[in-house]
């Protein structure tokens, strides 16, 4: 950690220079909660109110200045206990941190007490999830290779989706978790064990009391959730169906251009054509394989963590139902009691303070996600669409060059035209 | 009646390019044939000069038209549809498969030499799924009517076989049962028993029938190893496009409920649904690339039975050798009365004391007439061998021939349907990618 400082607003110094875009990159973005003053480049202003538009990610790129990436996972061995460590390198521009660039190690467990600590300070912000602790079908093994590098490009995302929330990449928690070399004395501190336990006590007897009214737009998201939550379950359902469905074609496809070269083996003329189909099959099979795995790397985590989010989703709502309904129940002893009042009012204007917050807070966060929803998914099947085009275009050049070398011309196919 | 077998091969090998056109264009385009007026040239046929300009001529157009299902035996009925120029035969004639089979046993029978055309499979065999396997399955029929079709096209187009008078009632008379039954060719069909010893026994086949023989064998099992494999890829195939289809229904219920992203789901899911519709016709057509190996898959059976013939016609040459050896040696005991061999005849001579010479006479007259006939047999089937040997050679050839044009055909068929399917599935995806950008 060197000692510099990067000054807090260059757009003074760099308005000589040619384009907007340079200053955008050295503008803060408005954060709700901390106090910092407002940026005094126009066209920066001008792109916090773009926030909707469907160019987002050109606004993203445009305006980061926060770059992380996870990689390098590497096995630590301890006299109790193995587990995996992951390399977590950040880049910044960013005037909150003295350096500009940080090299950390993190484990997953590291990871699973940054989002309770975000989650415990901002309890209706939707914070994208982590990746499983376990897998529930198939792999036994933690230590498998496919598995940390799933998991790892999923820690990858999940940091950078905490790095692009306007609210959250600016938690303390986030900035300790990305430049102390040592996490373990920082994770001590903060709300404790019991604070937490209390909390969910407190949420037990509230659901038991029930909520009076909420307020109809939370009801709707309510209702979306649900509707979304039992949608992108199946999608993500039907999609691993397909993989293995494709994969067994796979195999049959394997064992099936075989079966032309053993043939070709006992012909003469026909020798030619028939180990030029076996190899047309072959060839296939390998852009088959390769679509597969597209599938998997591509379609497959994104479906997962939206299934994710799905369950996030439901549990921000109920944080928020069980704030509304801490004021109310203390608004109506307020109500009832005759003593203590100005204890009580006190008390009362707080939680009625915390629950206002607590709705704004997610109304703000509402339709981010949905866009990001939207973008993420969005651009997660046009990648499988072009791929499966891709595959398609593949095989059909194999199998018209086999054409070529039969030396077929196009008017002597039988099937001419095209439908 | 019918002219020259030259003449009529010619005819109906007319009639198969005839077929090959499609129905209502002209036939003159055809090299030169079929004038209303009667009077033609035909290509050069120097050893029938008499045919040039003959009068009548016969046009010939056979095709297997429909398939009916007859309900009291459950059975399916092939329709034949002729034209001539005569009208002096019916128009139509319905025939039933087992019809074909008898037609085909007496082609097997009469001429052994030949390796005939195979029929369609009696059953679904080979079926990638298993809706297929019904014999009533209107696909199922309308590919054996294909078959049968192909299967006279091949008979009547055959060189040696489109003489045959009986596949001539077969095409245009309602008795030809009747003409079938009276060549008595049931009564000629060879013993399995005895085909099967002369494999065993037989001492100096023929060496390239013996390598065709191992072909066939060889072919066989290489063509159904390659069927088991398309249809077990088929049935996969299958599988993997039917799944997109869940993908159609989920995103119309999961369009329902969004706003920006509604559309652009919705009118992808159609496509999921017409990409996964899309793999019934893709599997269909397949089919006809499956039956064409089928039929070269029976065609290697027919290989074999010629081969077989040939075993037969050998070993039954080898015993009739060895039988007038046999009786030649035996004349020569009598005559010198030196034995050479050991006989019981000679056993009985030593311990009762020879015979009277009467009956030496006697029994030299009779083996003299018994060497006379075996020399005649022996004759006789050395020719057989001879002219089954030549006659098979020149038909084996003209099958390879076929089958390497035939098979070629068919692989760039299929590589023509693989073509066509990806073709579909480009456009398929590629609109899908274009409801996906308007998300």
């Amino acid at each position: 950690m060197s000692g510099q400082t990067v000054p807090a607003d260059f757009s003074g110094h760099m308005l000589d220079l040619d384009e907007d875009e340079d200053l955008e990159v050295f503008s803060k973005n408005i954060s709700l909660t901390d106090g910092n003053p407002e940026p005094n480049s126009p066209s920066s202003m001008v792109n916090q109110y773009r926030l909707e538009e469907d160019d987002e990610q050109q606004h993203d790129a445009n305006a980061k200045d926060i770059f992380i990436t996870v990689d390098n996972p590497e096995s630590h061995v301890t006299a109790i206990e193995t587990f995996i460590m992951y390399r977590v390198i950040t880049k910044t521009t960013r005037s909150e941190f003295d350096s500009c660039e940080y090299e950390v190690r993190r484990r997953y467990q590291d990871f699973l007490w940054l989002r309770s600590r975000l989650e415990e300070n901002h309890p209706t912000l939707i914070i994208h999830p982590l990746p499983e602790k376990f897998v529930m079908k198939g792999m036994m093994d933690r230590f498998n290779n496919d598995f940390i590098e799933n998991r790892r490009k999923a820690l990858h995302r999940f940091l950078n989706k905490i790095s692009e929330h306007p609210i959250l990449s600016y938690s303390e928690h986030f900035k300790v978790f990305l430049t102390a070399q040592e996490l373990a004395p920082h994770r001590k501190q903060g709300a404790g064990f019991l604070s937490r336990m209390g909390e969910t006590m407190r949420a037990v007897a509230n659901s038991v009391r029930g909520l009076r009214s909420r307020p109809e737009e939370f009801t709707l998201v309510q209702e979306y959730v649900e509707d979304f939550s039992s949608k992108i379950s199946c999608v993500d359902k039907v999609t691993q169906r397909i993989i293995k469905e494709d994969r067994e074609y796979l195999d049959e496809l394997k064992q099936y251009g075989p079966t032309y070269t053993q043939w070709a083996g006992l012909e003469e003329e026909l020798a030619d054509p028939l180990k030029a189909v076996a190899s047309c099959v072959d060839q296939c099979s390998k852009e088959s394989e390769e679509q597969i795995n597209h599938l998997s790397e591509v379609l497959v985590p994104t479906l997962h963590e939206y299934v994710l989010c799905a369950e996030t989703l439901k549990a921000v709502l109920k944080r928020r139902d069980n704030i509304q309904t801490e004021f109310e129940a203390k608004n109506e002893a307020l109500a009832s009691r005759k003593v203590d009042q100005e204890a009580l009012q006190e008390e009362v204007d707080g939680l009625a303070d915390r629950m206002e917050l607590a709705n704004n807070a997610l109304k703000g966060d509402w339709p981010r996600w949905k866009n990001s929803m939207r973008t993420d998914l969005k651009s997660a099947f046009i990648s499988t669409a072009e791929k499966n085009v891709d595959y398609y275009e593949k095989c059909l050049a194999v199998w018209e060059s086999f054409l070529l070398c039969q030396k077929v011309e196009p008017s002597e196919q039988r099937h001419g035209e095209d439908i | 009646t019918l002219n020259s077998t030259c003449c009529q091969w010619w005819y109906l090998r007319d009639a198969v390019t005839l077929l090959r056109m499609r129905p209502g264009s002209p036939t003159t385009s055809v090299e030169g044939m079929m004038a209303q007026d009667g009077r033609e040239e035909l290509p050069g046929t120097d050893d029938d000069p008499e045919n040039t300009g003959s009068t009548l001529l016969r046009r010939m157009e056979i095709c297997v038209a429909e398939a009916e299902k007859r309900s009291g035996k459950n059975a399916v009925n092939m329709q034949e549809t002729f034209t001539h120029a005569d009208k002096c035969s019916p128009d139509s004639l319905w025939r039933r498969y087992s019809e074909f089979e008898l037609l085909r046993n007496y082609l097997i029978v009469t001429y052994p030499y030949i390796v005939v055309p195979p029929l369609p499979e009696k059953r679904a065999e080979f079926v990638w799924h298993k809706l297929s396997a019904d014999n009533m399955d209107p696909d199922f029929v309308e590919r054996r009517r294909v078959g049968l079709e192909n299967f006279l096209l091949r008979v009547a187009s055959h060189p040696v076989l489109s003489n045959d008078k009986i596949l001539y009632h077969f095409l245009t008379e309602h008795g030809w049962k009747e003409a079938v039954c009276e060549t008595g060719f049931q009564a000629k069909v060879d013993s399995r028993l005895r085909a099967l010893s002369a494999t065993f026994r037989v001492r100096n086949p023929d060496k390239r029938f013996m390598e065709m023989k191992h072909y066939s064998d060889e072919l066989q099992s290489h063509t159904s190893q390659l069927l088991r494999a398309r249809a077990r890829v088929a049935d996969r195939l299958y599988g993997v496009y039917k799944v997109h289809g869940n993908y159609g229904r989920v995103f119309s219920e999961w369009s329902a409920i969004e706003k920006e992203m509604g559309d652009g789901l919705q009118s992808a899911g159609h496509h999921m649904d017409a990409y996964a519709a899309s793999i019934d016709d893709i599997l269909e057509e397949e089919e006809h690339y499956a039956d064409q190996l089928k039929e070269y898959l029976s065609y290697a059976e027919a290989l074999r039975a010629v081969c077989r013939k040939h075993e037969l016609s050998q070993f039954e040459l080898e015993m009739a050798s060895q039988d007038l050896i046999s009786k030649k040696q035996q004349r020569e005991e009598l005559t010198t009365g030196i034995v050479r061999t050991f006989s019981f005849k000679g056993m009985t001579n030593k311990l009762f004391g020879q015979e009277a010479p009467e009956q030496r006479e006697a029994r030299l007259k009779l083996l003299e007439e018994l060497i006379a006939e075996g020399e005649e047999s022996v004759k006789e089937k050395t020719v057989e061998r001879e002219e089954h040997v030549e006659r098979a050679w020149v038909d084996m050839q003209r099958f390879k021939e076929q089958k390497d044009k035939d098979l070629r055909e068919a692989l760039i068929s299929y590589a023509v349907m693989q073509i066509s399917m990806c073709k579909k599935g480009i456009q398929v995806w590629g609109n899908a990618k274009e409801c996906f950008l308007k998300m």
